[in-house]
C-alpha cells in the first residue's frame, strides 16, 4: 500500500507503484483540473505541488505529475488545483491575478501556471520578480505570449511582500501532523532484490519519457526519497553528494554555492524548475545521454562515483559507448565525490540549444581550471588565422563587460596579470556517442600560459577528440563550430579583461 | 471585461474533450500508423492485436461502411491507407480496446508489409514532376515583363520558409456515442463542427441529420483543428458503427505531432524591380507550397499566399504564380495566417535583398511603397488603407530612427553582442476568400426567468469569441453579462457552420447574434410600449435591466417584461442569419472584392544577438495596430501579444525537422521548441489605432486573430540586421565572397540566404560563414 495525502484526503492505494501520479489523479480520483499536454515534463500542464516533511514543517515543491511514480508520493502531500480551490467558489490570490491580468486564454495550460505560482508563494525561494518568473519556467502557454502571465506573477510577488493574504486553504495547517503520523508507515520496506536493483527509478524525469508504457508494470526499486542516497557533505577536502540528490538540492546547497558562485546562472540553463525538483544527479549520469547537463558538469570536476558495493571509479570511465556503461546490472551509484578545489579555481558551464531555457543542449561544455597569476602585460592575442578563430578571443570591450556582468564588482580596467594553467578538466556533450571528458585537450592545457594561441591550439586538439553527427539538434558542422565558440566563451567568462587596448 | 471563462479556467473546472464524463462501456481507440513516408501497402497483420488483452475490434480500410475518404476540399485522402501509404504517420488500422493502455499495447503488435517507394519531400521536385494538388494559381496586375525593362534596379533571389507545428496544448481528440436508430453523437475538439459532421457522414454512410456534433471548447486550435480534427472523429464514428459502443480517442502528443499536418513550408523565387526613388515598380514571384500528401486546406492556403504576396505595399506591376505541390509529408493545413505569412516573408526578403544591395535601410523601401487609399491590390480590390497611418503613428510614438540609432551606437562599442532593428508593416484581408463561407447563424433564447442563452457557429478556443458574443447579447438587452450564457457549438442548434477560422468568427457570428437579439428586443419593446405609456417604440431602449423611455429609466424591469411577453405569447427566441455583404471573387479572372476590409498595422522589432554563441533575445516589439473599435481590449491585446510571440516562434526557434526518409524528428516537445517565458520580447508595446469605416464588423470592431502573428516576421529581419552589423565590423580577412549563385546578400559581400526560421544554428553559421 502506498499512503499519502491527496489534497485534503488520506490515500492508501495498492495500485502498481510505477503508475504515474497524473493518471492516478485524473482517471482514478477524477480530478480533471490537472491536464495532459505532453507526458514528458516539457509543458507543465500537469504541474502539482508535492509537500515533504522537512525539519519541523512541510516543504513544498512543484513537480510534473506525468513523470512521477506513485511510489514517490509515499508519505507526501500531493496537491492538485482541486486542493487549493477555495470551497466557496472564490479564487485564491494567484487565481485572481491570472484572471485580472487576462493570463488565461484557452485555459488548458492555466492550471499548471496556477500551481507553479502557488508553489512560489509557499516555497523557500527568494520572493523576487526574477524568482517569480523562474517558478513558471517549466510551463508552456501557446496562446497568451506570456506577457499577461508575467504581469500576474508580478502582482502575486507584490502581494506576497505585502503579506496578509491566504494563498492556500486552511487545511494545509493539518498536513504536518498527518504526514508525521504517516512517516513511520512509509519507511522503505522494499527489499532490494536483484530483480528490482536492475530497475532503479529515481526522479523518473528521463525514464518516464523513454518507457512510459512499460514502467507501471515493471517491478522497480524507487530510490527518490531514500535518505541514505540524499544530501551533500563537505569535509574540507572532498564534497560528497548522494546519488538521489536533485538539481534543486545542489542549487540550494550553501557548500555548492560557495564553490560555484555562478551556480544559479548555470543551473538555470538545466531543464526547468519542476524538473530540477525531480531530476537526480545519478539519474542523469546513468541515463548516459550524450548531452546530459549534469554529467558534463561533473566530468569537468573529474568527479568519482562510488557504487553500492563499494567500488569506486572516475565518472569519465563510466561511459563505454552510446548508452553503454562500465557497471554491472547489480551495481548502482550510491555517492558522487569530487575534490574540493583549494587554489585559484575557475569553473564555467556553457550550453546552447534551440531555446535557451527548458531545452536539451545542441552542445554543452564545462571547464574547471586552477590557475596561477603573476603580474604581467596581460593576455595579448597574437595574430590569428582567420579561418581558425575568426576574431580575437579576449578583445571584450567595456560594453560587453557591462552587459554580461551587470552586477560585477570587477572594474573594467583592471590590473593586468598573466595566467598559468595549473590544472584543467574540460568536458562536452552532444559531440560524441557519450558525454565526453576531453582528455587530450585537458592534458594539453595543463602547464600552459593562457593566451589566444593556447586556446587556438587547444581547439585543434578538441576538434580531433569529437565526432558529432547531424540530427534534430543540429548538423555536425554546426556542433563543431558551436563547441569552438563555447570553448572560447569559457575564457571570455572566466578571464574577463580587455586586451585590445594593450594590443 | 475579462474572458467569461477565466474563472473556471483558473479553478481547473473548464471541460475539454478528455474531461467529458464517460458513458459505461466506452472503448478506447489507438491508431497503427505508417512507419514509412511512402510505400505500397502489401498487407497488414492484425492477428496478434486482435487476440491481445481487452481488444474488442481491429479495423482496417476494408471494414469502413461508408466511403474511405476524408478529403474536404479535394477527395484525395483516405481515412485508412488501403493500397499505398503517403506519409509517415498515415493511419492504417484502428484498435478498439477496453482501456487506453490495452489499446496502445495492442496497436504495437500490428505490423504492415510495405514495399518502400522513394519519398518526395521537396516541393520544387514535386512541381518538376508535375505532381500538383490543383492547377497553378496566378495573380496579375499591370505588365511586369514590360515594367522590369524600365526599372533602375532589379534583384532576384530565392526565399525559403519552414512550416510550424501548431502545438495546441490540448491534443486532438474525439468521443463518439451511439444514439437512437443508428445515429451518432460526436464530441470533438474541432474548429469546424460541420466539417466533422460531414466527414463522419461520409465514412459511415449516415445522413447529416443523423449525426450531432458538439464542441464545448478547445485547448488551443490555431488552425490545426480546422480540417485536421476530422480524422479522429471519423475514427471514433467508424468504431461506434462497428461495435455499437461509445469510442473515445484522445491522441498522445507524439501521435498528434506525427500524424497531423502543420503550417506549409514554402520555397519561392522572386524578382523585384525598383526605380531610383526606391518605388517598387515590378514584382514577380513564384511560390512552391509544400502541401504534403493530400490537399487538406492547401488550395485555399495557396490562394491566401497570393492575396498577401505584396503585403502592405502597392506595386503597380505584379505577376505571382503559386504551385501546390504534393509531397510525402503529412497533409499540411491551416495555421494562423493561412498562407499569408509565407507570402509576406517572401516580399520582405526581396525588399531586404534590394536594400542591402542598394545600401539603404529596408525601412526606406518599405515606407516608400505603403499602399494608400484608392490603390489597387493585385486582385482588383481597391484599398481603404491605414497602412501609412499605422506606420506614421507607430513611428512618431516609438521613433524608429532613434531606436535604430541606439542600436548603431550600441553596436559600435560592443564586440560580441549586436543589436538589430526591423520594421514590419502588415496588411491582412478579412473574410474567407471562398465567398460562400462568409455566413453565420446565431440562436438566441430568453427564458421566462430573464436569463439569456446564445448558441452560435463559433468555437471557443481561447480567442474569447464567446466573451464577445455574450457582450453583444448583454449590450443588446441592456443586461449584465452574467445574465447571458454561451452554449456549446452544436450542429443540432446551429447547422451548416463555417469553421471558426479566418479571424472572422466574431465578425460573422457577432453580427448574427446582434440580429437575433435585435429581433427579440424589438418584439419586447413592442410589448413594453403600452406598459410604460410610450408613444413610439423608438423612444424605448433597454439598459441596466430596465426599460428606458427617452433615456429615462422606467419602473419596468427586464424580467417582468419578459414574463409579460411570454404570457402574451410572444416569441422569446430567434434564429438569425448573417452573410457578409459586398464581397465577391472570380477565380476565372482572379479579380474581385474578396475582403470585407483589411487590418493594418506596423511593428518595430528589436533584437540582441550574442555573436559568440549564436543565440539571441528579442528586446521589444512595438506596434501600432488598427483595431477599428475594439469590443474588448483585454481579449484583443491578448490576441496581439499571443500572435506576436507565435509569429516570432515561427521565425526563430520553431523548427519542423523531417529526415531524408520523411520521418518527423521534431516529434515531441523535447525536440520541437515553442517560445517559453524567457524567449519572448522583453517589451511588447501596443498603440491602438481607432479607425472608423462603413464596412467593419460587429459594433465597428475589426478582426484580430491572425494579423498580429505577422509582426513576428520582423524578428527574422532584425536578427539578420544584427548579424550584418557583426560581419561588417569583423576583421576584413573574415569577409569572403561566397557562391554568387546562391540567394541572399549581406553588405560585406558574403551570401546570407533567406531561409527561415533563424534558429541559433543558422545564426551561428551565418555569423561565421
Amino acid at each position: 500500500m502506498i499512503p499519502f495525502i491527496l489534497n485534503n484526503e488520506d490515500i492508501a492505494t495498492d495500485l502498481p507503484a510505477g503508475t504515474t501520479v497524473l493518471d492516478f489523479v485524473r482517471y482514478r480520483k477524477n480530478l480533471k483540473g490537472t491536464k495532459i499536454g505532453c507526458r514528458e515534463g516539457d509543458c507543465g500542464a500537469c504541474t502539482i505541488l508535492v509537500g515533504e516533511l522537512k525539519d519541523s514543517r512541510v516543504a513544498y515543491r512543484t513537480m510534473t505529475s506525468c513523470l512521477m511514480p506513485l511510489a514517490n508520493a509515499a508519505g507526501k502531500h500531493i496537491v492538485t488545483v482541486e486542493g487549493i480551490n477555495p470551497q466557496n467558489g472564490s479564487l485564491t490570490p494567484v487565481q485572481q491575478a491570472m484572471v485580472d491580468e487576462s493570463g488565461t486564454q484557452c485555459g488548458f495550460c492555466t492550471v499548471g501556471f496556477v500551481m507553479s505560482l502557488t508553489g512560489f508563494c509557499i516555497d523557500d525561494s527568494e520572493k523576487t520578480s526574477e524568482m517569480a518568473v523562474s517558478s513558471i519556467d517549466g510551463n508552456i502557454c501557446r496562446c497568451t505570449g506570456y506577457k499577461s502571465i508575467e504581469r500576474a506573477a508580478e502582482i502575486v510577488r507584490r502581494q506576497l511582500a505585502e503579506g496578509g493574504r491566504q494563498f492556500v486553504p486552511e487545511y494545509f495547517d493539518t498536513v504536518y501532523a498527518r504526514l508525521a503520523k504517516m512517516r513511520d508507515a512509509t519507511i522503505l520496506t522494499e527489499t532490494r532484490t536483484a530483480a528490482v536493483i536492475s530497475n532503479i527509478v529515481a526522479g523518473g524525469t528521463d525514464v518516464y519519457v523513454q518507457k512510459p508504457d512499460a514502467l507501471p508494470e515493471t517491478k522497480s526499486s524507487h530510490v527518490f526519497y531514500d535518505d541514505t542516497l540524499r544530501g551533500i557533505s563537505d569535509d574540507g577536502s572532498f564534497v560528497e553528494i548522494g546519488a538521489s540528490t536533485t538539481v534543486t538540492d545542489l542549487l540550494e546547497s550553501p557548500d555548492m554555492r560557495s564553490i560555484f558562485p555562478d551556480l544559479y546562472k548555470h543551473l538555470k540553463l538545466v531543464s526547468s524548475t519542476p524538473i530540477r525538483n525531480m531530476a537526480t544527479l545519478a539519474g542523469n549520469f546513468v541515463n548516459a545521454s550524450p548531452i546530459g547537463d549534469m554529467t558534463v558538469w561533473f566530468l569537468a570536476l573529474d568527479a568519482d562515483i562510488i557504487f553500492n558495493n563499494g567500488r569506486e571509479m572516475p565518472l569519465r570511465k563510466l561511459y563505454i559507448d552510446y548508452k553503454k556503461l562500465a557497471k554491472t546490472d547489480q551495481e548502482f551509484i550510491q555517492t558522487i565525490r569530487f575534490r574540493k578545489p583549494l587554489e585559484d579555481f575557475r569553473f564555467n558551464f556553457e550550453k546552447v540549444c534551440k531555446r535557451t531555457y527548458l531545452d536539451i543542449a545542441s552542445v554543452n561544455t564545462a571547464i574547471s581550471l586552477t590557475v596561477e597569476s603573476t603580474p604581467g602585460p596581460g593576455w595579448i592575442p597574437p595574430a590569428l588565422s582567420i579561418s581558425d578563430l575568426g576574431f580575437g578571443i579576449a578583445d571584450l570591450d567595456e560594453a560587453d563587460h557591462k552587459i554580461r556582468n551587470p552586477k560585477s564588482q570587477i572594474p573594467y580596467q583592471q590590473n593586468r596579470v598573466d595566467y598559468k594553467i595549473l590544472s584543467a578538466h574540460v568536458s562536452c556533450g552532444g559531440v560524441a556517442p557519450i558525454p565526453l571528458y576531453l582528455k587530450e585537450t585537458s592534458e594539453f592545457l595543463r602547464g600552459q600560459q593562457l593566451n589566444a594561441q593556447t586556446i587556438a591550439d587547444a581547439n585543434e586538439i578538441m576538434q580531433a577528440e569529437i565526432s558529432p553527427i547531424s540530427d534534430v539538434r543540429g548538423s555536425a558542422d554546426y556542433k563543431r563550430l558551436l563547441l569552438r565558440q563555447l570553448f572560447r566563451a569559457h575564457f571570455v567568462e572566466l578571464f574577463d579583461f580587455d586586451s585590445t587596448a594593450a594590443a | 471585461m475579462k474572458n467569461i471563462d477565466s474563472k473556471s479556467h483558473v479553478r481547473g473546472e473548464s471541460i475539454y474533450l478528455d474531461d467529458i464524463p464517460l458513458v459505461q462501456g466506452t472503448l478506447y481507440a489507438c491508431v497503427f500508423d505508417s512507419p514509412v513516408a511512402h510505400g505500397r501497402l502489401k498487407s497488414v497483420r492484425t492477428a496478434e492485436a486482435e487476440t491481445s488483452d481487452g481488444v474488442v475490434r481491429v479495423i482496417t480500410a476494408k471494414d469502413i461502411v461508408g466511403e474511405n475518404q476524408i478529403g474536404g476540399v479535394v477527395p484525395d485522402e483516405p481515412l485508412l491507407a488501403d493500397d499505398e501509404v503517403h506519409f509517415q504517420g498515415m493511419p492504417i488500422a484502428i484498435v478498439l480496446a477496453e482501456s487506453e493502455e490495452l489499446a496502445r499495447k495492442a496497436a504495437k503488435k500490428i505490423t504492415a508489409n510495405i514495399e518502400p517507394l522513394e519519398p518526395v519531400l521537396d516541393p520544387r521536385i514535386a512541381a518538376a514532376n508535375g505532381d500538383l494538388i490543383v492547377p497553378p494559381k496566378r495573380f496579375k496586375l499591370g505588365d511586369s515583363d514590360a515594367a522590369f525593362e524600365r526599372c533602375d534596379h532589379v534583384f532576384e533571389g530565392r526565399a525559403d520558409v519552414n512550416g510550424q507545428e501548431h502545438l495546441y496544448i490540448e491534443t486532438q481528440g474525439a468521443y463518439a456515442l451511439p444514439s437512437e436508430n443508428g445515429g451518432l453523437k460526436v464530441y470533438s475538439s474541432t474548429q469546424g463542427p460541420t466539417a466533422v459532421q460531414r466527414t463522419v457522414c461520409r465514412v459511415t454512410g449516415l445522413a447529416m441529420h443523423e449525426v450531432e456534433v458538439d464542441v464545448q471548447r478547445l485547448g488551443g486550435g490555431f488552425g490545426g483543428k480546422e480540417d485536421q480534427a476530422n480524422a479522429w472523429a471519423a475514427i471514433c464514428a467508424v468504431g461506434v458503427q462497428l461495435t455499437k459502443r461509445p469510442v473515445k480517442y484522445a491522441l498522445h502528443r507524439m501521435e498528434d505531432m506525427r500524424m497531423t499536418g502543420k503550417r506549409h513550408p514554402y520555397s519561392a523565387d522572386y524578382r523585384i524591380g525598383l526605380d531610383k526613388d526606391l518605388k517598387i515598380f515590378a514584382y514577380e514571384v513564384t511560390f512552391y507550397q509544400n502541401a504534403g500528401a493530400s490537399a487538406d486546406l492547401s488550395p485555399p492556403v495557396l490562394e491566401r499566399t497570393l492575396f498577401h504576396c505584396t503585403n502592405s505595399y502597392f506595386v503597380p506591376n505584379v505577376s505571382a504564380t503559386a504551385y501546390s505541390c504534393r509531397t510525402n509529408l503529412p497533409p499540411n493545413t491551416a495555421f494562423r495566417g493561412f498562407g499569408g505569412p509565407q507570402g509576406m516573408f517572401v516580399i520582405e526578403s526581396a525588399i531586404a535583398h534590394a536594400a542591402e544591395k542598394l545600401g539603404v535601410k529596408p525601412a526606406d523601401i518599405q515606407r516608400a511603397n505603403l499602399i494608400d487609399n484608392g490603390d489597387e491590390f493585385p486582385y482588383g480590390q481597391i484599398a481603404e488603407s491605414d497602412a501609412i497611418t499605422t506606420w506614421k503613428q507607430g513611428d512618431s510614438k516609438y521613433d524608429y530612427a532613434a531606436l535604430q540609432r541606439e542600436a548603431d551606437e550600441f553596436n559600435a562599442s560592443s564586440k560580441y553582442f549586436k543589436k538589430g532593428v526591423a520594421m514590419m508593416p502588415v496588411c491582412f484581408g478579412i473574410s474567407f476568400t471562398k465567398t460562400p463561407m462568409n455566413q453565420a447563424r446565431s440562436l438566441v433564447h430568453i427564458y421566462t426567468d430573464g436569463s439569456v442563452a446564445v448558441s452560435t457557429g463559433a468555437v471557443e478556443m481561447g480567442q474569447g469569441v464567446n466573451t464577445k458574443m455574450a457582450q453583444v447579447a448583454a449590450e443588446m438587452f441592456g443586461l449584465p453579462i452574467e445574465k447571458v450564457r454561451l452554449h456549446t457549438t452544436n450542429t443540432l442548434r446551429i447547422a451548416n457552420t463555417s469553421p471558426t477560422a479566418a479571424s472572422a468568427a466574431a465578425d460573422l457570428n457577432g453580427k448574427a447574434t446582434q440580429m437575433a437579439c435585435e429581433a427579440i428586443r424589438d418584439r419586447l419593446l413592442e410589448i413594453a410600449k403600452p406598459l410604460v405609456e410610450a408613444e413610439n417604440v423608438s423612444d424605448l431602449s433597454l439598459h441596466d435591466g430596465f426599460v428606458h423611455r427617452n433615456g429615462e429609466r422606467t419602473s419596468l424591469d427586464f424580467n417582468t417584461l419578459v414574463m409579460d411577453a411570454h404570457l402574451q405569447r410572444v416569441n422569446l427566441s430567434e434564429h438569425a442569419h448573417y452573410a457578409t455583404p459586398g464581397i465577391k471573387f472570380d477565380w476565372e479572372t482572379a479579380r474581385g472584392h474578396p475582403f470585407a476590409y483589411h487590418v493594418y498595422g506596423t511593428a518595430i522589432v528589436g533584437v540582441t544577438v550574442d555573436c559568440l554563441r549564436g543565440r539571441y533575445e528579442i528586446d521589444y516589439v512595438k506596434c501600432c495596430h488598427d483595431f477599428g473599435s475594439s469590443m474588448n481590449t483585454s481579449v484583443d491585446y491578448g490576441q496581439i501579444e499571443g500572435g506576436i510571440v507565435q509569429g516570432i516562434g515561427w521565425m526563430t526557434i520553431e523548427e519542423v525537422f523531417y529526415d531524408a526518409d520523411g520521418r518527423l524528428r521534431s516529434n515531441a516537445l523535447s525536440t520541437y521548441k515553442v517560445p517559453d517565458i524567457y524567449s519572448i520580447p522583453k517589451e511588447i508595446a501596443i498603440l491602438p489605432l481607432e479607425t472608423s469605416r462603413e464596412n467593419l464588423a460587429v459594433f465597428n470592431s475589426k478582426a484580430v486573430g491572425e494579423p498580429p502573428l505577422m509582426y513576428g516576421i520582423g524578428a527574422y529581419f532584425a536578427i539578420r540586421n544584427a548579424i550584418k552589423a557583426y560581419r561588417e565590423n569583423s576583421p576584413p580577412g573574415l569577409r569572403r565572397v561566397a557562391d554568387a549563385s546562391a540567394a541572399g546578400w549581406s553588405a560585406d559581400g558574403v551570401v546570407l540566404s533567406f531561409d527561415a526560421p533563424f534558429t541559433p544554428e543558422r545564426v551561428l553559421l551565418n555569423l561565421y560563414k
